[in-house]
């Protein structure tokens, strides 16, 4: 017990202190905070350029009001004719004429208006001109046609969906419910799937450089090749706990710190016309409260311990394959590929099983896939936030280390075998005929 | 007292007999050799020795009592394909493998620091493995297999890469701790170094033992009665009755002396017949000679 502490301690200690590890591990939380920053700022880019563009009205679309200026694009209404207008554009006082036509009937729906320039426009500015455009057809027709504003506007309806129980006490959930659960369980399942692939290839590297090396013959006339092996698993397993909490803590620090970096884009809609088409700024405050007060809602008491125990188990199950397969091959680099193939097909078809899981928790396929031992540690985190039955997660958690336990112990029978094979190519024939090998 | 006792071991891997029914015994304060051609079995014997596999059939007995899981921590075992972790720096590299031997820190430190002094590394404590030569790296890994003053060393192929400086080094220290009572089993196939070292030996042939015992006693059970008789003048030399000349050159010749018949009777004879004898000795057969030999026939 005291040498695998001893082992464990290399493995975790050596693995930590290292510079690359440390860099890594600060860094990849920044590194993807900046990302985010220069994104958003070259997605509320606006092309920085001013425009001034001169607006003919010949329809008296705005009686009189004016356009609507933003930051970069400047509005002035001309009371001149189109072609005065063109001329003094083409004389450099204007960048662009946006001519509004008359209208010569109003029950129709299609309504051409004319942009003269000799720049083209940018398609961001051109859509929140026609935006505006729109808008100011619209009021204009609802006065000419001597319509109700209040009714026109009622004709368009939002539908809220709200999820409510049968019985009187049960759980109510908000209606944006389901996107936060499915949110928190595509994340939780992405962190496995990445946790796996990540710390299992460190395992597997680390054991086929230590029999290459030829170190492990040393180790092994002081220690057990299982203790070895197990040692291993457990150290890089807690440098991986140790990088995933890092990362936990620093992302939503980060994010945080971002949210202060990026601009609010501008939707080319004012407020007052936000209010005037419905969607109110409040609304989405209101949807973010919403969708926190879910995050708060969700039962962390039983997620945060069971994706402990999943993290663990999917890690283990893993890991130990990639050992076995680490101790098999030696310098060949294309070995090991032919038989970590295997292993990281049952991953990736859990990775996939995982959307259909997040979309339809408690389909067919999502049940039995997250208690199926080896999907369970990738799909059951997904169905977690939605609250599947005990008995499913029970089953799984029970089967899930039954599975453990016999990979672990046949991993570290090729293990024993294969980390003092050398030159023999490993096949998986050949593992198998290592697993039957006495163990006295 | 006994220090190793292995009963009729055989050990195969999927059907390959690597080891078929191997004995001896070693005592304690010994140096042993045990060796074998290329492939004859001797990893395998070691490897059962220092508990990294198992034997499929006979037993093992360490300081009187079965090969368990404390025996590790009383023997020191230097394989002959050499590794450290590359990353690790000297110091603590040797640390953690004392450490694994069953070493306190604070003893394995003092033991560490005994070590390092001896050998005049001690400035190498923080140094990188990867960033001393290979030699240097041999001297580490000694140390890492002696650290724990184990009753048994078992060293395979020691000196193979190794300047004459190191090699004489390690040689004196291994004299060192066998006169301090620790039993060494030498593993090679270098015979010189065999009769340089060792007392007693194992021959081991296609997974069997084909010969064992005391150096001295396996020259003297395989000399086939040559002498070499250095005398002021070889040319009418005649030893008729007595033998038959092998080999003849001016002063010194190279003769067989028949059955029946004593170095003393030939000796007399010589001095009798007026020879001037400046040199008589017996010549006995080199280990490398009857490695070959017994090898060869046994095959």
């Amino acid at each position: 017990m005291n040498k695998l502490w001893l082992i464990i301690q290399r493995e975790y200690l050596t693995r930590v202190t290292k510079k690359s590890f440390i860099i890594a591990t600060l860094i990849t939380p920044l590194a993807m905070g900046i990302f985010f920053v220069v994104v958003g700022f070259i997605m509320s880019y606006e092309g920085g350029e001013e425009l001034n563009i001169g607006v003919v009205d010949e329809a008296g679309v705005l009686r009189g009001k004016s356009f609507g200026d933003d930051n970069t694009t400047f509005f002035t209404t001309l009371k001149i004719p189109l072609e005065e207008a063109k001329a003094a554009a083409v004389r450099g006082d204007y960048d662009g004429i946006l001519a509004i036509p008359p209208i010569a009937k109003m029950e129709i729906k299609k309504y051409t208006t004319y942009y003269y320039s000799d720049g083209s426009l940018g398609l961001d500015k051109r859509m929140v001109i026609q935006k505006r455009l729109r808008n100011h057809y619209r009021d204009f027709k609802i006065e000419e046609l001597e319509l109700d504003k209040e009714k026109m506007e009622s004709v368009d309806v939002e539908i809220a969906f709200q999820p409510e129980p049968l019985k009187e006490d049960g759980e109510k959930e908000s209606s944006m419910g389901a996107y936060v659960k499915a949110g928190i369980g595509g994340a939780l399942s992405f962190v496995m799937y990445m946790a796996v692939f990540i710390y299992g290839m460190m395992v597997m590297r680390s054991v086929s450089e230590e029999k290459v090396s030829r170190i492990v013959e040393v180790m092994i006339s002081s220690v057990k090749p299982f203790q070895l092996m197990l040692g291993k698993i457990i150290g890089v397993g807690a440098v991986g706990l140790t990088q995933v909490t890092v990362w936990a803590i620093l992302l939503p620090l980060i994010s945080l710190m971002v949210s202060f970096f990026i601009p609010v884009p501008d939707t080319g809609v004012d407020p007052a016309q936000m209010a005037a088409a419905g969607v109110d700024q409040e609304d989405i405050i209101y949807q973010f409260t919403l969708a926190m007060n879910e995050l708060g809602e969700l039962n962390w008491l039983m997620i945060a311990p069971m994706f402990l125990i999943f993290f663990l188990g999917g890690y283990f199950l893993y890991a130990s394959m990639f050992a076995a397969v680490g101790s098999a091959v030696g310098e060949d680099t294309g070995e090991s590929q032919s038989l970590t193939i295997p292993i990281t097909i049952p991953i990736i078809i859990a990775f996939y099983i995982m959307f259909v899981a997040i979309r339809a928790p408690h389909s067919t396929l999502a049940i039995w896939a997250s208690i199926f031992p080896l999907f369970s540690p990738i799909v059951m985190p997904a169905r977690l936030a939605f609250d599947p039955p005990f008995w499913q997660v029970a089953l799984s958690v029970i089967l899930l280390i039954g599975t453990v336990i016999f990979f672990v112990w046949l991993s570290g029978r090729i293990y024993r075998v294969g980390i003092l094979m050398y030159g023999k190519k490993a096949s998986f024939k050949e593992l198998a005929k290592w697993v039957f090998y006495s163990s006295k | 007292m006994e220090v190793l006792r292995i009963e009729n071991i055989a050990k195969s891997y999927s059907g390959k007999e690597a080891v078929r029914g191997v004995s001896f015994t070693i005592n304690e304060g010994t140096i042993f050799g045990l060796l074998g051609p290329n492939g004859a079995g001797k990893t395998s014997i070691i490897r059962i020795i220092t508990t990294i596999t198992g034997a499929d059939t006979g037993s093992v007995h360490f300081c009187g009592e079965p090969l368990n899981e404390h025996s590790p921590e009383l023997i020191g075992y230097l394989p002959e394909e050499r590794g450290l972790y590359k990353k690790m720096k000297v110091g603590e590299h040797l640390l953690y493998l004392a450490r694994l031997k069953g070493l306190s820190r604070q003893k394995a430190k003092e033991a560490l620091n005994y070590w390092m002094d001896r050998f005049e590394i001690a400035d190498w404590w923080g140094k990188r493995v990867d960033e001393l030569s290979k030699g240097m790296q041999q001297k580490i890994q000694f140390i890492s297999t002696v650290i724990h003053e184990p009753k048994l060393l078992i060293l395979d192929e020691p000196f193979s890469g190794l300047d004459p400086i190191n090699t004489n080094l390690i040689k004196s220290e291994i004299r060192r701790l066998r006169d301090e009572g620790t039993t060494i089993i030498f593993s090679t196939h270098r015979m010189e170094q065999v009769e340089e070292i060792c007392e007693e030996i194992a021959l081991i042939s296609n997974g069997k033992k084909v010969l064992s015992g005391h150096v001295d006693e396996i020259k003297n059970r395989f000399k086939e009665n040559h002498f070499e008789v250095e005398l002021s003048k070889a040319e009418n030399l005649d030893i008729s009755g007595f033998g038959e000349i092998i080999e003849k050159d001016l002063n010194r010749v190279k003769l067989h002396l028949d059955e029946g018949k004593t170095s003393s009777e030939l000796l007399l004879h010589l001095l009798n017949k007026g020879h001037q004898v400046t040199a008589f000795r017996e010549i006995l057969p080199t280990l490398n000679e009857v490695f070959i030999k017994q090898v060869n026939a046994k095959n």
